[in-house]
């Protein structure tokens, strides 16, 4: 049972690094900077995740999966907030998107006017 | 252990893709202008580096790599970088070859050097034979902390590492000397932007702070039985603050945590080791001599049991000296590295500037 389990984790571990693999060859090929943030942070977060799975069946009901669970929770609080901080700050820089019709709604031109006046 | 001569070894095979991968980005270091991407690839070359000491077993000073080098210092750099140019100068290059060939020379002396140590993991090297034996077989019995690490730092080289913290703390009146207690003119306000773009950052800052301020006691409390101590948990604690600061500004960090809190708290660090070693000296032993931290009168009355059995009684004032000092280590540590964040990015470029033209 255990050998099972060791060998389930050990495939989980090998996709998940391969997902980061894929993730890093999408920052380098992708052309602008927001779906290169796309690339490196969802790729990161699911990469991460499917390791860290691997190593709990891996290691073993113990400690050990306590805190691995507990870095999961911590990659899953931080990776995520740090590709919203990185594409914040490229907005604020000006940096357009290249690929895809799209349409910039600022929050603060939205919110000069103030709540509940708007005519719509 | 020693890489046996197989046909693949993977340790080994680990340890040439670290190394290849340190040797690539120190050659990025050298070869780009742009100082940012410098600071970022320094941090890039700790975490690096810390992967590989833990690969060679070396865990409590992959710790101190990875808080440092690729978090603490990184930050400090960029508040430098922000006082200053973004690119480097492009210098003669005439003026490199007397530098280039120093480091050709040293290069080449080390590792014609490199080739007479002792095998990684030798047993009859004289680390391994003398000193580090003495202290694997002696630290159970002398001190009863499980991290033999720990013992050997906080307890027989106590005193070193009391010069390591006096060190830190006059790295930190330096900075202070020079750039200022924090800022020179009151801060400005932040600039009142309509809609807020960073709630998400905001938030996640909120529920993190806590978090790894108690992250930073974990590793202190946690030193005595594994990796971690006074100097990784100083750095976390004030990443803590650093990040408070990056993210809710610094004004409203420095009503939090003055300035002037910082200071004192990095001297009382300072002042609580040197004070556990002069009891220690008051009460018959010498400097920093846990065994004579309580009085024997005092010492008669603890319970073994407290700490597992009769035999280990006479653990008890390691154990709280260690403690102590490692909370010295701690306030010291964490306050000082506030201290220098705080005389870097409390100068605005005006006042850079404007010290420069003196």
């Amino acid at each position: 049972m255990a050998d099972v389990l060791a060998w389930i984790g050990g495939g989980f571990v090998v996709v998940g690094v391969a997902l980061s693999v894929l993730g890093a060859v999408g920052v380098l090929r992708f052309p602008d900077v927001y779906t290169r943030i796309h690339a490196a942070s969802i790729t990161d977060t699911g990469g991460a995740s499917l390791v860290l799975l691997g190593l709990c069946l891996i290691s073993g009901f113990s400690l050990i999966t306590l805190k691995l669970a507990l870095i999961w929770a911590f990659v899953m609080l931080t990776a995520p907030v740090a590709a919203n901080a990185l594409a914040n700050a490229a907005f604020g820089s000006g940096h357009k998107p290249r690929i895809g019709a799209f349409q910039i709604v600022r929050t603060d031109e939205r919110r000069k006017t103030p709540r509940g006046t708007d005519a719509t | 252990m020693i890489a046996e001569p197989t046909f693949f070894d993977v340790n080994l095979a680990i340890d040439i893709v670290l190394l290849v991968m340190l040797l690539v980005v120190a050659g990025a270091i050298v070869r780009t202008r742009s100082l940012l991407t410098a600071i970022i690839l320094f941090g890039i070359y700790s975490l690096v580096s810390a992967v590989w000491l833990v690969v060679m077993d070396a865990p409590d000073v992959a710790f101190t790599e990875a808080v440092v080098g690729a978090g603490i210092s990184t930050i400090v750099l960029l508040g430098a970088i922000l006082l200053t140019r973004g690119e480097a100068e492009r210098g003669d290059w005439r003026r490199l070859i007397a530098p280039a060939l120093v480091c050709v020379t040293v290069g080449g002396v080390l590792i014609y050097a490199a080739t007479g140590l002792p095998a990684l993991g030798d047993a009859s090297s004289p680390v391994n034979a003398y000193v580090g034996r003495a202290y694997l077989e002696a630290a159970p019995n002398d001190i009863g902390v499980p991290n033999t690490v720990t013992a050997v730092l906080a307890s027989y080289r106590g005193f070193d590492t009391f010069g390591e913290v006096v060190v830190i703390f006059a790295a930190g009146v330096g900075v202070a000397l020079m750039l200022g207690f924090g800022p020179r003119a009151s801060l400005a306000p932040p600039p009142q932007v309509m809609g807020d773009h960073h709630v998400v950052l905001r938030v996640a800052a909120k529920l993190l702070i806590p978090l790894i301020a108690l992250y930073a006691l974990y590793v202190q409390f946690h030193g005595d039985l594994g990796a971690g101590g006074g100097f990784q948990a100083g750095v976390i604690m004030a990443a803590a603050v650093i990040l408070h600061a990056l993210v809710f500004g610094l004004r409203e960090t420095m009503a939090a945590v003055t300035p002037k809190v910082a200071r004192s708290v990095a001297s009382l660090g300072v002042l609580l080791y040197a004070g556990v070693g002069v009891v220690c000296m008051m009460n018959g032993g010498l400097f920093l001599d846990y065994d004579y931290l309580f009085p024997p009168h005092i010492e008669k009355e603890i319970p073994g049991w407290l700490l597992g059995g009769p035999e280990s009684a006479h653990h008890w004032g390691q154990h709280f000296g260690i403690m102590l000092i490692e909370l010295g280590v701690l306030l010291t540590v964490a306050a000082t590295m506030v201290t220098i964040f705080y005389g870097f990015a409390g100068r605005s470029v005006d006042d850079a500037q404007r010290e420069a033209k003196r």
